[in-house]
């Protein structure tokens, strides 16, 4: 199993440790419910440095990137990040991801931690005329989010945070240290990510915590990290993402150009919106006691109609909060259905997604 | 940490004996690896439970688990606290977090059982 370089302060903060993606990460410091309200109400640190990063560097980058991935890379400015997809060419989403434009045909891909070494072989197999560099070993990332964010990180940096936006980065250093600063998160509030050197990051955690003590700040451990992306319904590859999903299904049309040229899955994607889809992504709230979880089956009138890819308790409402996919038409908002759990249907809703959206300050 | 007056399970549930009924509930272990407990699901009255057979399920953040009687009998007493407050099961496993009062319908079962000490050499083996 892979560690990541805070292995050690995670033991030392009493982490429960567990295996995702290869990796032995913390699952939880104290208690999920705290951590995630921390987050919410505060601000929580994550250790993500199992997170993959390749580089893609060279003339060729652009075009190889626009023709790997479903979204418009040109419209990325240097200092802009970007969601977007990676596809199969039947359409179906071999991983999903962050393009960082960080100079003139030179971009960093942000993958899942499972996915690293499948992406990196798939974009050689494109045959790329750009390097690709898999940088995943070499660099930590830590995330600070949450409402006091901004004002913890800004003590420990000369770089102006306040000018910087949403799915923007900038470079420079956080207490001597050589960053990348990005404000992006998979939380639902607002918060940074830093990716740093791998050896620099134990002493750079210590310090975030140390000076966030006084606002409230706790390390989160990736209990919390999928409760809080599940109630901002961010989708996770391998619930709501996989290869026999495509991007139009999991409500992920918007990070999908069509204009902008031929990408691998172009064609099958298009074939799909002009047949019309057969299933949908809904979120679901529960009429009766009981909490759903991945693979149940969703019914309606006893017939399965789709399955629950995420479903927790959610510590922001008090009460099940769970996405799935359904067999249109019964998407529509308001639909009812059944969940078994535990053998025993249970009445549910189609409801709106997300759960959960933070109040944005303005400017 | 262990109480010495209860039997156990190796699935991690206790049982008390008081005044011809059996109380069930998970082990401060148990609650300690499940993490924070946000829902249980316990039988009705007057259900017959089977030694070792599911009688109920425990619901943390995370994941279900399933618990398993720890003796046959009719369940007399549910511990309706819990619906509003499972997180008693946490703070006071072997206390407020009680979970159900059976009449057991056959008390030699519980020869099948742990021990306090056996139960606290099975939990070091675990580790």
């Amino acid at each position: 199993m892979k560690r990541t370089p805070l292995c050690e302060a995670h033991l030392a903060l009493g982490a429960r440790m567990v295996e995702f993606g290869g990796w032995s990460m913390p699952v939880r410091y104290t208690s999920i419910l705290e951590e995630h309200r921390a987050v919410r109400e505060r601000a929580g640190l994550f250790d993500i440095s199992h997170m993959g990063e390749i580089e893609v560097r060279g003339k060729g980058a652009l075009r190889f990137l626009q023709r790997a991935l479903t979204n418009d890379a040109s419209r990325l400015a240097i200092g802009q990040a970007q969601y977007t997809l990676l596809c199969n060419h039947k359409g179906g989403i071999i991983d999903d991801l962050l393009v960082y434009g960080r100079g003139e045909e030179h971009y960093l891909l942000v993958v899942n931690a499972a996915n690293t070494e499948k992406d990196y072989r798939w974009l050689s197999g494109l045959e790329p005329d750009a390097e690709l560099v898999d940088l995943s070993m070499d660099t930590a990332l830590l995330s600070l989010q949450g409402p006091r964010s901004q004002d913890i990180l800004s003590r420990l940096t000369t770089v102006d945070l306040s000018s910087l936006s949403y799915y923007h980065f900038k470079e420079g250093q956080v207490e001597g240290v050589e960053a990348l600063i990005s404000r992006t998160g998979y939380t639902g509030e607002d918060g940074f990510e830093l990716f740093v050197p791998w050896e620099a990051a134990p002493a750079l955690w210590r310090r975030i915590l140390e000076v966030g003590e006084e606002d409230g700040l706790v390390p989160v451990g990736l209990g919390a990290r999928d409760t809080l992306r599940l109630e901002a319904a961010m989708p996770l590859y391998g619930h709501e993402l996989d290869e026999m999903t495509t991007p139009l299904e999991a409500g992920l049309t918007r990070f999908v150009n069509f204009e902008k040229g031929d990408f691998v899955g172009r064609e099958a994607l298009l074939h799909q919106r002009e047949e019309g889809l057969k299933r949908g992504l809904i979120g679901l709230a529960m009429e009766e006691a009981g909490i759903p979880r991945q693979g149940y089956p969703m019914l309606l009138k006893g017939k399965e109609i789709g399955g629950v890819t995420s479903g927790t308790y959610s510590p922001t409402f008090n009460r099940p909060v769970a996405m799935g996919y359904v067999q249109r038409p019964y998407t529509e908002e308001g639909t009812e259905l059944e969940v078994l759990i535990h053998g025993k249907p249970r009445r549910a809703r189609v409801v709106r997604l997300p759960f959960y959206q933070r109040e944005r300050r303005v400017g | 940490m262990i109480p010495k007056g209860c039997r156990y399970t190796k699935e991690h549930e206790w049982v008390r004996l008081e005044g011809g009924l059996a109380t069930f509930g998970i082990t401060d272990h148990a609650q300690d690896q499940l993490g924070d407990i946000v829902y249980v699901e316990l039988p009705p009255l007057e259900e017959n439970l089977t030694q070792f057979e599911p009688f109920g399920v425990v619901e943390s953040v995370k994941a279900a688990s399933d618990l398993y009687a720890p003796l046959s009998g009719e369940v007399m007493e549910v511990n309706k606290g819990l619906s509003d407050h499972p997180e008693f099961i946490n703070e006071d496993p072997y206390g407020k977090g009680w979970m159900i009062k059976i009449e057991p319908s056959d008390t030699s079962e519980l020869d099948n059982l742990l021990t306090a000490k056996q139960y606290e050499e099975y939990l070091e083996g675990l580790d």
